[in-house]
């Protein structure tokens, strides 16, 4: 059973706002049957731009329908503006946080929050899955919305992304797209953070042989090797022969339809990053 | 000395059997001497030591006789999974020039999950499907065998729609083609009769902790003649085909629990499932847009699965613990994944039903006024969960509800 705090059940078990609100102008809906769950969250903003009631429907979890709770909650009396800055972390916050596989609950409150206010100011609401190039095929979820939790949410690996987005939570085949947007945001942040992403603070400018095997077998092992390892694979440095990279994948990757597709957008790509531009990489027979 | 009044107890109407059971007071009166005064190890040459070693070769003749076989045929493991997985370890590697597995996609992941680890070493693995109400076509069953078939792996009954296979017919089967036959009986013991005089299985695995007896221990039956690999390597206990020391007082409760499951079957397919059906109808009565998953013929006595449109079963859990019932659920959210139960999606069950799905599973500790008290209660929970959803008959949302509906039908059918 998960662990919830007392307010996550004090506000699934007498949850606020429950219901339609008839005299609505505003009104967000998100989430799917097949996903799980799903919010529609109507809101009363008045003349002023003050939100004056809010009311919700939800099917999903405890945590979804506190969630969807405490939002009803958080935004009355807000001015739109003011509603417009609330976060998934306003909401799991007031909770006194969530279990970390139950955050996308909060995601989903604030994509209604802002499907709401999206509809109030007239624009048509596009559902966050018709934005961006969809990613995860389960779940309905795109690059777009990955992109926007792992920056907001300061995410580092797939298992984060899956619990704040539900990404990679079904077949799992979406699991490598999601390990390089990470390793694309997070290499966006990197300076700004000043953590720049393995490899690349000492990179030389004409790599010697020795250089680029050290960099090489680096990467590998600190930033491929534990991707893999999380979905039971692994790969072994076989050779390196000038700008080939010979190497061999281990475990589940072995025989998986998507063996290819790693070599080429997760190791090569990655490789031709931190190390050099020109890097091939070829499989061991 | 007093432990406190007995009303300190939480009330508790256990309704999760297939998860786990409570110790039968018998088989921890018979294990309590085995944890304190006879500490003996079963395998020293003293008496002390013996009188343990004597207590464990009771428990085998008492396994063996519930089952049906030579008590010789009895392996001691540590639970059903490593069962499981023994069996499986010995069929795959006693004949290692064959490289195909038949098995359902709706096995226990003690089998799933170690089929799959010999997928990824190679393996070729025929998964079985099956139907809306989680049957096998024995059809199928026989176009997947092949010549270069290592072992056939079916479960007796699901733990989860409690759906019952026809194992004789699969056996017989494997038998006429000479392929070895395994199957995971940890929810049928106990619970239908298993009777392996002239049953054409060649390993079978069970658990203690599903019939009473505590958690940590279990049997795997390996037919006489049949080639064995152990699995876990070690000194000389049970005859060479499972090392370690024996875990001593929980064999002997697992003796017992069986002999008493032995006894008890007639009780489980009588006043048990009576009590099942008097759940089932009830709720069936009381609650529109229900549905049953499972076998409504071929079924445990003991198992409910049971579905409700538009909410969701970790919600409905939390608000039946507040009257102290305990069931499971098929849902998403409840099990750290996402997706409602491998087995669920192998039947084809709907979204729409597959995330509101509950099991609830009887023993012989349940009773009418328990049962009573979950058709009075979860009617109210599953109208109080419905009027907050956004897909409820009432609701604007209705349309899109269908749309969804029919789009995970197609999904869950692919
Ligand atoms: S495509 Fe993302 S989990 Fe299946």
């Amino acid at each position: 059973m998960w662990e919830y705090t007392d307010k996550v059940k004090e506000h699934f078990l007498n949850p606020r706002n429950v219901g339609k609100l008839d005299d609505a102008n505003a009104v967000g809906e998100v989430g799917s049957l097949a996903c799980g769950d799903a919010l529609k969250l109507y809101l009363k903003i008045d003349d002023k731009g003050v939100i004056r009631d809010a009311k919700f429907q939800t099917f999903g979890c405890a945590s979804a329908i506190a969630s969807s709770s405490v939002l009803t909650e958080l935004v009355k009396g807000k001015t739109v503006e003011e509603a417009r800055a609330l976060t998934n972390k306003d909401i799991a916050g007031f909770l006194g946080g969530l279990p970390k596989e139950k955050m996308h609950c909060s995601v989903m409150g604030q994509e209604a929050l802002e499907a709401a206010l999206k509809n109030y100011w007239g624009e048509k609401y596009v559902a966050p899955t018709g934005e961006g190039e969809l990613i995860c095929h389960c779940f309905g979820v795109t690059d777009e919305q990955i992109r926007r939790a792992i920056r907001e949410n300061d995410l580092k690996t797939a298992e984060e992304v899956t619990q704040f987005t539900k990404a990679g939570g079904g077949c799992g085949e979406c699991i490598l797209d999601i390990e390089r947007l990470l390793m694309e945001v997070r290499g966006e942040q990197a300076p700004a953070e000043g953590v720049a992403p393995v490899a690349e603070e000492k990179k030389p400018k004409r790599l010697t042989n020795i250089q680029r095997m050290q960099l090489v077998s680096k990467v590998i092992d600190e930033e491929i090797r534990p991707s893999l390892k999380k979905d039971g694979g692994d790969i072994e440095l076989i050779d390196i022969d000038g700008l080939n990279v010979v190497v061999s994948l281990r475990g589940a990757c072995v025989g998986c339809p998507s063996a290819q597709l790693t070599l080429k957008q997760l190791v090569e790509r990655r490789l031709r990053e931190t190390v050099e531009p020109d890097i091939v990489i070829q499989e061991a027979q | 000395m007093s432990h406190g009044p007995a009303q300190d107890k939480p009330q508790v109407i256990y309704l999760d059997n297939n998860a786990t059971t409570r110790v039968a007071p018998e088989v921890l009166e018979e294990m309590l001497p085995f944890l304190s005064e006879y500490y003996g190890n079963p395998s020293s040459m003293h008496s002390f030591g013996g009188k343990v070693g004597g207590k464990i070769n009771q428990a085998r003749e008492r396994v063996a006789a519930a089952l049906g076989c030579d008590p010789r045929e009895v392996v001691f493991t540590s639970c059903g999974t490593e069962s499981d997985n023994t069996a499986l370890h010995s069929a795959v590697s006693a004949r290692p020039d064959k490289r195909h597995i038949v098995t359902t996609r709706v096995e226990h992941p003690a089998v799933l999950n170690y089929v799959k680890l010999l997928e990824q070493q190679g393996y070729s693995v025929t998964w079985l499907p099956v139907d809306k109400h989680g049957r096998l076509d024995l059809e199928h069953v026989r176009e997947a065998i092949r010549a270069d078939t290592a072992v056939v792996s079916v479960m007796w009954a699901n733990n989860e729609s409690g759906t019952v296979f026809p194992v004789r017919e699969i056996g017989a089967m494997c038998r006429e083609k000479g392929v070895p036959f395994h199957t995971d009986a940890v929810q049928a013991v106990g619970k239908i009769p298993v009777n392996l005089k002239e049953f054409p299985c060649d390993y079978l695995a069970l658990s203690g902790h599903k019939i009473h007896a505590p958690k940590g221990v279990g049997a795997l039956y390996v037919r006489k003649g049949m080639l064995f690999k152990p699995f876990m390597i070690g000194g000389h206990q049970e005859r060479g085909r499972r090392g370690g020391t024996e875990n001593a007082a929980s064999i002997i409760g697992l003796g017992k629990a069986m002999e008493l499951a032995a006894a008890g079957i007639q009780d489980e397919n009588t006043r048990v499932k009576a009590l099942r059906d008097r759940l089932e109808k009830g709720l069936m009565g009381a609650i529109p847009e229900a549905l049953i998953n499972g076998d409504p013929v071929n079924r445990l006595p003991n198992t409910l699965s049971i579905a409700f449109m538009y909410i969701e079963g970790e919600a409905m859990l939390l608000l039946l613990d507040q009257f102290g019932i305990c069931a499971s659920s098929g849902s998403a959210c409840t099990s750290g994944s996402l997706e409602p139960s491998h087995v669920l999606r192998a039947m084809g069950v709907p979204f729409t039903y597959a995330h509101g799905s509950l099991r609830f599973s009887l023993s012989r500790y349940t009773t009418e006024a328990e049962i009573d008290t979950v058709v009075r209660e979860l009617p109210k929970i599953v109208a109080r969960l419905r009027a907050m959803s956004p897909f409820s008959a009432d609701s604007e949302t209705e349309g899109q509800h269908k749309a969804v509906a029919a789009c995970a039908v197609e999904r869950s059918t692919e």
